[in-house]
């Protein structure tokens, strides 16, 4: 295909698109008019039932938690059917095991950077996950900024753990764990609450860490769950090094 | 809409296309950092600070990572092959 066909062929297609945008955007309601009932009723409810504040987990772990079982799994099977994948490229011999070579060594700006920063990024990934009924945040948001505190100390060259241990066997049973944990945590209110998910814990007072039920509960779970999920294909797939006990 | 608003708006239409029009993947890497930082910024100006938190890391320090990992690997193996 020609550049001038093809981008005439672009030209035709970005006018109907935009043609139809316009169109389809004509019909919105105005900028910030709110129309939804179910998110206005949630809103009020939120305190009064649930003693939580942080409207957004509430929704997620409670009032909706069956939607975020089946977002939990989906990352589950994610993981489990791309790791399966490279596992057989791997056996095939068709894929290198690992770096061939030795990277050059991380400067040491690099080094100072992120002995300063992997600290505090670790505790502020717990804080946002302890946090989560409470300020915006929680498992999903706690568990990708606790990756980020590995990936630091990755990235400074250091390994994560000492030898005696095997760090992709532990990442993988967080992820199992993290998956079977929301379902568990699902089956304890089916077995004490008489509904799968529904709230088996007291609420507490709303502001304190421990109040929401099981929504710190739920958020912990899939803190586990997402770094898990994300420190596995990334070890699987990139570079195992950033779980290997070898020395680098 | 406020001020802060459009312009955020605007900042997130100006970087969309610049991490488009970044030709070279290594230099994308960071562009598309920023893309996700303006983007982040776009979230908590709209309201919505558990999007903006989980956008900060996902797209200024996971997805990077990802990449940048990825085009290592691929790149080790063109070498390989040129063996």
């Amino acid at each position: 295909m020609s550049r001038q066909l093809r981008m005439g062929l672009f030209g035709v297609s970005a006018a109907g698109f935009a043609a139809v945008l316009v169109w389809g955007m004509t019909g919105l309601p105005a900028f910030g008019d709110f129309d939804g009932e179910y998110g206005k009723l949630l809103a009020q409810s939120g305190i009064p039932q649930r003693s939580v504040g942080e409207i957004v987990a509430a929704t997620v772990f409670d009032y909706r938690g069956f939607d975020t079982l089946g977002e939990e799994f989906i990352l589950f099977c994610a993981v489990v059917g791309a790791t399966v994948l490279i596992r057989v490229h791997r056996a095939e011999g068709e894929l290198p095991p690992g770096p061939a070579e030795e990277l050059a060594p991380p400067s040491e700006g690099m080094r100072v950077l992120v002995g300063a920063l992997a600290a505090p990024v670790l505790v502020l990934g717990i804080y946002i996950v302890a946090h989560g009924h409470l300020t915006p945040g929680g498992g999903f948001q706690g568990g990708i900024v606790l990756v980020a505190a590995f990936l630091l100390i990755y990235l400074a060259g250091r390994r994560l753990t000492p030898h005696t241990h095997r760090p992709l066997a532990a990442a993988e049973f967080l992820e199992g764990l993290g998956a079977a944990g929301f379902a568990l945590v699902g089956l304890a209110g089916l077995i004490i609450a008489g509904t799968y998910l529904e709230n088996f814990l007291p609420f507490g007072t709303f502001g304190q860490l421990l109040s929401g039920g099981q929504i710190p509960l739920s958020n912990v779970v899939v803190a586990l769950e997402i770094m898990g999920a994300v420190l596995v294909v990334i070890a699987e797939f990139l570079d195992q090094r950033l779980l290997s006990s070898e020395s680098r | 809409m406020t001020a802060v608003q459009v312009i955020a708006l605007l900042l997130v239409a100006a970087a969309g296309p610049a991490v488009v029009l970044t030709r070279d993947p290594l230099r994308q890497v960071p562009v598309n950092g920023v893309f996700g930082l303006l983007l982040a910024l776009l979230f908590f100006v709209f309201q919505a600070p558990d999007v903006a938190l989980s956008q900060i890391v996902v797209g200024t320090v996971a997805v990077p990572a990802m990449v940048l990992l990825a085009i290592g690997r691929v790149r080790r193996r063109e070498r390989e092959a040129d063996r």
